[in-house]
C-alpha cells in the first residue's frame, strides 16, 4: 500500500489547471530555506488530500529541492553523499550524456537553472489565469517574509488554443500516456504498460526488480520522494510549418508529414491504428487510444517510422526490460500561442515539462541516451528524435513508404532546451523534517 | 586500428552514463576482462557453460538486448593459479545497456560466472554503477583492432542473410 498521505499529489495526479507557474527559489542561509519552507509546507498537497479537494480547490503547490538546495537547507553530509552521482552532478553536468550539445548546451540556457546557487522549485498550477495572479502574489509575501530566501527566475505556463484538450505549440495532442502504478488506485488504460510497480517512481517501494535498495538517507528524506527531472523546451513553431510545407504539397501530405515525426497524427489518434486517415474519435477514446504494440503490428515501421517521436521515447515491446525505463511525465505550455497564419514572431514558447522518476540514470538519462539522442537507435545510422532529440541540420529523417522508403535529410531543429536541472521532490514529512531542520 | 594505450584517443573521449566510452573500431564495440577466479571455483565456470547453453536454446533471443556478435569464455592458469577471460564483440557502447545487462545476467543461473570472481561486487544486482566499475577495473583494451567487414552490425549481417534466403527462394520461384 502507497502512504498516499505523504506522497506530493504531482506523483500520482495531473491538476486540473489550466495555469501555473514555476519559481526558481535560492536561500541565503539554512534558516532562511526553513523558515520559508515552514511557511509554505501546509500548502503542499499530499495525494490523498489532492484528491479530497479536487472539486473546490483552485491552486495546487508542489516543493523540490535541487542537491544543493539540501546542503542550503542543512542536510549534512554524510546523507548528502548517499543521493545518486548523477543526482549530485546536476543536469548540466551531464549535458554531453544527455545529449546536449550546440544550440542546446547548458551554456546557452535562459532561466538561471545552471546556478548552482539554485536550491528550490516551486511548482503553483492554478485552476484559471486569473487565480495565478492571485496565488502568485501569495507566494510573493511569503518569499518577502523569508529574508534571505531569494527568486532567482520564474515561468508562467499556461493552456494554449485552439484545442479543448491538452497540446503543445506544434498543435499535438499531449497526456495520452497515462502510467498505473500500483497501490494508486488507478486502473491502467489498454495498451499503457499494466499496472507498474511503485518502486519505480517512488522511493522506498519494491520496483520492477525486487524490494528496495540503496536509498537516500536518512530514510525520513527519502520515503516517498522522487527525482525531478526539469526540461524547458522551446518549440520553434515558424520553423515546423515551414518544414510541413515544404515537404508536403497538400494540407493532408502535411499533416500525414506531422504524423509520421510523431507517430501520432496531431489529434493523438496513433498511426498504428489509423495508418492512412486521421481518426480524432480514436484519439478521444483512453480505452483505444493507446492500445498498440510495434513487435507484431509495425515491425517495419510502415505506420510509426522507426525513428518517430513515441517510438523512441517508449518503445513498448521493441525494448528489453522496458518497465525498468517508464516514467511519470507532467508539464505545460509556455509562451503565446502563434496562429495558424501568422508568421513566427520570434517570442519564446514551448514546453516547460517534468520527468518523475526513481532512478534519474537509468530512467531520464537512459531515454535521453540510448532512445532519444542515439543516432544508431534501431540501426537508423543517422537519426535522432525528430521532435525533442539534438538536430544540427546534417541528420535526416526515414519513412519507410512501400516500394522504397522516403527519407528527409537536413533535418532543422523544431525545438531548443532552454532549461533544465535535477531535483528531489521529498514526502510531506520529509519536507517537515527538512523545515524543522532535525 | 591502432589504440592508444588505456584504451581511449585523448582528443576524443566520449562520455556515457557510467563514464568515458570506450572506442568503436573496425571491430565494433567491445571489451576484453581478465580476472582471477576465487580459488577451485573452476567447475562453478564449466557449469555456467552448460547453463548459459541452455537458457540459449530455450530463449534463443534471450541474449539479444546485448547487441552482441561473438561472447567468448576462456579459463588459464599464470603460476598456478586460474584467471577467467571474458571477452564481447557488440553493436552498442557497453554503457547503454548496462541496466539491462544487469538485469538479464541476474535471470537465475546466467549470474553464477560473476560471483566466482574475486573482488566482484556482492550487492551488483541492484547496484550497476559497482558492476560497470568492476568490469572498467578488469577490462584489458585491445591495442590494435580489425575488422574484415569493418563497422558492419549483427543486425545487418542477419539482415543480409535474410535477404539472401529470400532471393533464393525468388529464384527457386522462377524455375
Amino acid at each position: 500500500m502507497l502512504d498516499l498521505d505523504d506522497i506530493q499529489y504531482i506523483l500520482l495526479n495531473r491538476a486540473p489547471a489550466r495555469a501555473g507557474r514555476y519559481e526558481f527559489l535560492s536561500f541565503a542561509s539554512a534558516e532562511a530555506g526553513r523558515a520559508w519552507l515552514s511557511a509554505l509546507v501546509d500548502q503542499v498537497h499530499s495525494v490523498e488530500t489532492m484528491r479530497a479537494s479536487i472539486a473546490d480547490e483552485k491552486r495546487w503547490v508542489t516543493l523540490a529541492f535541487t542537491w544543493n538546495g539540501l546542503r542550503a537547507l542543512g542536510v549534512d553530509e554524510a546523507a548528502l553523499a548517499t543521493f545518486p552521482e548523477e543526482f549530485r552532478q546536476g543536469m548540466a553536468a551531464r549535458a554531453e550524456i544527455l545529449g546536449d550539445t550546440g544550440a542546446n548546451h547548458p551554456d546557452h540556457w535562459v532561466d538561471g537553472t545552471t546556478d548552482p546557487d539554485l536550491h528550490a522549485i516551486v511548482l503553483l498550477f492554478t485552476r484559471t489565469v486569473e487565480d495565478r495572479a492571485h496565488y502568485q502574489e501569495e507566494l510573493a509575501s511569503l518569499l518577502a517574509a523569508s529574508p534571505g530566501a531569494e527568486l532567482l527566475s520564474a515561468l508562467d505556463v499556461e493552456a494554449i488554443p485552439p484545442f479543448g484538450y491538452a497540446h503543445d505549440h506544434f498543435g499535438y495532442r499531449d497526456q495520452l500516456t497515462n502510467l498505473a502504478i500500483e497501490g494508486s488506485g488507478d486502473a491502467p488504460t489498454p495498451g499503457s504498460g499494466g499496472l507498474l510497480k511503485p518502486g519505480e517512481f517512488i522511493l522506498g517501494y519494491p520496483d520492477e526488480h525486487g524490494p528496495p535498495a540503496g536509498r537516500p538517507q536518512p530514510e525520513v528524506l527519502s520515503r516517498n520522494g522522487s527525482f525531478l527531472a526539469y526540461r524547458r523546451l522551446q518549440e520553434h513553431v515558424g520553423k515546423f510549418r515551414e518544414f510541413l510545407a515544404e515537404h508536403g504539397e497538400t494540407p493532408e501530405e502535411q499533416e500525414l508529414l506531422a504524423a509520421k515525426l510523431m507517430g501520432r497524427w496531431r489529434s493523438g489518434a496513433p498511426l498504428v491504428l489509423a495508418p492512412d486517415k486521421d481518426d480524432p474519435k480514436l484519439a478521444d477514446d483512453p480505452q483505444r487510444n493507446n492500445d498498440f504494440n510495434y513487435k507484431q503490428d509495425d515491425p517495419f515501421g510502415y505506420a510509426v517510422p522507426l525513428g518517430a517521436h513515441i517510438r523512441r521515447v517508449n518503445p513498448r515491446d521493441t525494448a528489453a526490460s522496458i518497465n525498468r525505463h517508464r516514467m511519470i511525465r507532467r508539464g505545460a505550455t509556455y509562451g503565446p500561442h502563434l496562429p495558424d497564419d501568422a508568421p513566427e514572431d520570434d517570442q519564446e514558447r514551448g514546453v516547460a515539462a517534468f520527468v518523475l522518476c526513481a532512478s534519474l540514470i537509468r530512467q531520464f538519462e537512459f531515454a535521453q541516451n540510448v532512445w532519444i539522442n542515439d543516432k544508431n537507435f534501431h540501426e537508423l545510422g543517422n537519426e535522432r528524435d525528430p521532435i525533442i532529440g539534438t538536430q544540427d541540420g546534417t541528420l535526416e529523417f526515414k519513412i519507410p513508404t512501400r516500394p522504397i522508403r522516403r527519407t528527409i535529410t537536413g533535418l532543422p531543429a523544431f525545438t531548443t532546451v532552454r532549461g533544465g536541472a535535477y531535483f528531489f521532490i521529498p514526502g510531506i514529512e520529509a519536507l517537515r523534517w527538512l523545515a524543522a531542520g532535525d | 586500428m591502432a589504440i592508444p594505450e588505456g584504451g581511449f584517443f585523448p582528443d576524443d573521449v566520449e562520455y556515457g552514463r557510467y563514464g568515458p566510452i570506450f572506442p568503436k573500431t573496425p571491430a565494433c564495440y567491445g571489451f576484453t576482462i581478465v580476472a582471477k577466479i576465487i580459488p577451485g571455483r573452476e567447475e562453478a565456470f564449466r557449469e555456467h557453460g552448460r547453463t548459459l547453453e541452455k537458457a540459449v536454446k530455450d530463449q534463443p533471443d534471450i541474449l539479444a538486448p546485448l547487441e552482441l556478435h561473438y561472447l567468448r569464455w576462456v579459463l588459464f592458469e599464470i603460476k598456478g593459479e586460474t584467471y577467467f577471460m571474458y571477452q564481447g564483440i557488440f553493436d552498442t557502447d557497453f554503457d547503454k545497456y548496462t541496466e539491462d545487462a544487469v538485469a538479464l545476467f541476474s535471470q537465475s543461473g546466467i549470474s553464477t560466472v560473476f560471483e566466482n570472481l574475486e573482488g566482484f561486487p556482492a550487492d551488483w544486482k541492484t547496484n550497476p554503477e559497482a558492476f560497470v566499475e568492476f568490469v572498467r577495473a578488469h577490462h584489458r583494451p585491445s591495442f590494435l583492432e580489425y575488422g574484415e567487414y569493418p563497422y558492419v552490425s549483427a543486425d545487418e549481417i542477419k539482415k543480409a542473410l535474410r535477404v539472401k534466403h529470400l532471393f533464393s527462394q525468388m529464384l527457386d520461384q522462377m524455375q
